[in-house]
């Protein structure tokens, strides 16, 4: 075939192979990555999801950096123990604001997609500061250092805004009140309307979360986990029939 | 490229490289490895046709076989459950008092109430239900709000102190250390209490912790501590200890209270996995 017998060009011609491979390899991606930013089916079109509140962001920030996501997966894969398991599998909606997203693979604990809501605080605070207190069985580390580190929000207005440079929808109005919603929503008795206004009424948890007064880590730790995955109304998802 | 040569007759082609007097023989592809090849690709175009694959702009075909995870998922639970429909449609008719007995209906509700226990219940009581510190055990014979199964049920299906349901049960022990006892009068009760059950006490403060006890306790724990189940007031006399009892954790009980809460199951659980779970937990040991 005369076409393949042309390769001696390419393989003789290290600047001509270096360009081709490149047009090889570009054609390639744009075919595999291209198409997600169009697809209609992509990320579901469900009702309930809002960006994290202040709070919940920190403590979403603790959980990657004391690095929960290398044993704990937040994703509920469509299979039936799952979903019998955990509830609903999760949808590409309910990630949709997370930079990073925390799907991941590895189970050494539990999947902690639908976490929030499924124990007291009480438990989590337990559970944070002696796993073994409650489940014998589990191999976590102990955590209750958490609760002693106090934290003001001081930054977290700019955590949002790097949120919101890569789409999060985040309003002048969050930004502005980001560190007097981070407190308010850990003080039931702080006035918290305007953080319930600006993120929705139903979905914000206001409760003193550790238990003690002012705001450590540990409350925008079970803020956050308290959260997870309660945010979609189930009642607005039609399944696609082709996925 | 050189012309191929052939050393002897029946030597295949070469490649025609020539690196240092060393060439190549251009052997074929065996037939067997070349006609799988093929068929992988006749099947792979098959597979994409039958099945979810190729994406356009602004959605990937279908496939005509009409698959799909989700909808995987969906039937399968549906399979389950219409299986099982049967015998949950019983189950939940039945009498409470009379799944632990039923020949049919009991060794289901206990076997999948263990299920249901390891999924939702084990992570606070325990994978083998002996509970730990402020979640009670469920093996022994000390139960709160009551233990026959009519009443396990009721905890299950509404739960204790929530506030996702409101017929949840509810009691709430006063905080009396919120400038409502001195703290020698806690000091005595607390001594008081521990002679109940015998822990060992200091017998000088027993007899003034008894008049506070009177006044203060047993309108909810009775006048000897026994404790009332209708209102969840749990038993000081019978050396099972909830959130400890030794000195110090019913120190803490007394001056700030405790408030344990338990989740209502009705809303996440079906009926049938309710009653199952109850006389799963009824049967542990300590049923009534």
């Amino acid at each position: 075939m005369a076409i393949l017998d042309k390769h001696k060009i390419l393989e003789t011609n290290a600047t001509l192979l270096l360009v081709c491979s490149f047009l090889v390899v570009t054609i390639g991606g744009i075919v595999q990555i291209a198409p997600l930013f169009w697809l209609e089916n992509t990320i579901e079109d469900v009702e309930g999801m809002r960006p994290y509140t202040p709070l919940e962001l920190a403590g979403r920030e603790i959980y990657l950096r004391e690095g929960c996501y290398v044993c704990h997966s937040q994703m509920v894969r469509p299979m039936r123990d799952e979903v019998e398991r955990y509830g609903h599998y999760s949808l590409a909606a309910e990630s949709k604001y997370d930079h990073p997203h925390q799907w991941g693979s590895k189970r050494t604990g539990p999947d902690l997609a639908r976490v929030g809501g499924r124990y007291s605080d009480d438990w989590h605070l337990d559970h944070m500061r002696d796993p073994q207190s409650v489940v014998p069985e589990s191999v976590m580390p102990k955590y209750g250092f958490l609760e002693k580190k106090m934290i003001d929000g001081k930054y977290i207005g700019d955590i949002m805004k790097a949120n919101a440079i890569v789409g999060v929808p985040y309003t002048e109005d969050m930004l502005e009140n980001a560190q007097s919603d981070f407190m308010a929503q850990a003080d039931p008795d702080s006035d918290y309307d305007g953080l319930l206004e600006r993120y929705g009424e139903d979905s914000v948890n206001v409760r003193n979360f550790d238990g003690q007064a002012g705001v450590s880590e540990m409350d925008a730790m079970i803020a956050y986990l308290q959260m997870l995955g309660t945010l979609v109304d189930f009642s607005t998802f039609t399944p696609d029939a082709s996925r | 490229m050189s012309k191929p040569s052939k050393k002897f007759d029946n030597d295949p082609n070469t490649t025609g490289h020539v690196w240092d007097g060393i060439e190549e023989f251009d052997n074929p592809m065996p037939r067997w490895w070349l006609w799988v090849f093929y068929a992988t690709i006749i099947w792979g175009i098959g597979y994409t046709i039958a099945y979810p694959a190729w994406p356009g702009i602004k959605g990937a075909t279908a496939g005509v076989l009409g698959w799909s995870t989700r909808g995987d998922v969906v039937a399968e639970i549906q399979a389950a459950e219409d299986k099982l429909a049967p015998i949950n449609a019983k189950l939940e008719a039945a009498e409470l008092t009379q799944i632990t007995t039923d020949p049919e209906l009991g060794p289901y509700a206990v076997s999948a109430g263990d299920a249901v226990f390891k999924t939702w219940c084990a992570q606070c009581h325990g994978s083998g239900a002996a509970g730990a510190v402020g979640y009670p055990n469920l093996l022994d014979n000390d139960w709160l709000w009551g233990g026959d199964i009519e009443n396990i049920y009721l905890t299950i299906k509404h739960g204790i102190r929530n506030e996702e349901d409101d017929d949840a049960r509810y009691s709430e022990m006063p905080a009396f250390g919120d400038d409502y006892l001195e703290d020698a009068q806690i000091d005595a009760v607390v001594n008081f209490v521990m002679s109940l059950s015998g822990e060992p006490q200091d017998a000088s403060l027993v007899a003034a912790g008894a008049e506070v006890f009177a006044d203060e306790c047993s309108s909810c724990h009775m006048d000897d501590g026994t404790g009332d189940r209708s209102q969840g007031a749990p038993n000081l006399a019978d050396a099972i200890w909830l959130y400890g009892g030794d000195y110090a954790s019913i120190k803490e009980t007394v001056t700030y209270s405790r408030f344990g809460v338990m989740p209502s199951w009705g809303n996440r659980l079906t009926e049938a996995q309710v009653r199952a779970v109850s006389a799963y937990v009824h049967q542990l040991g300590g049923g009534e």
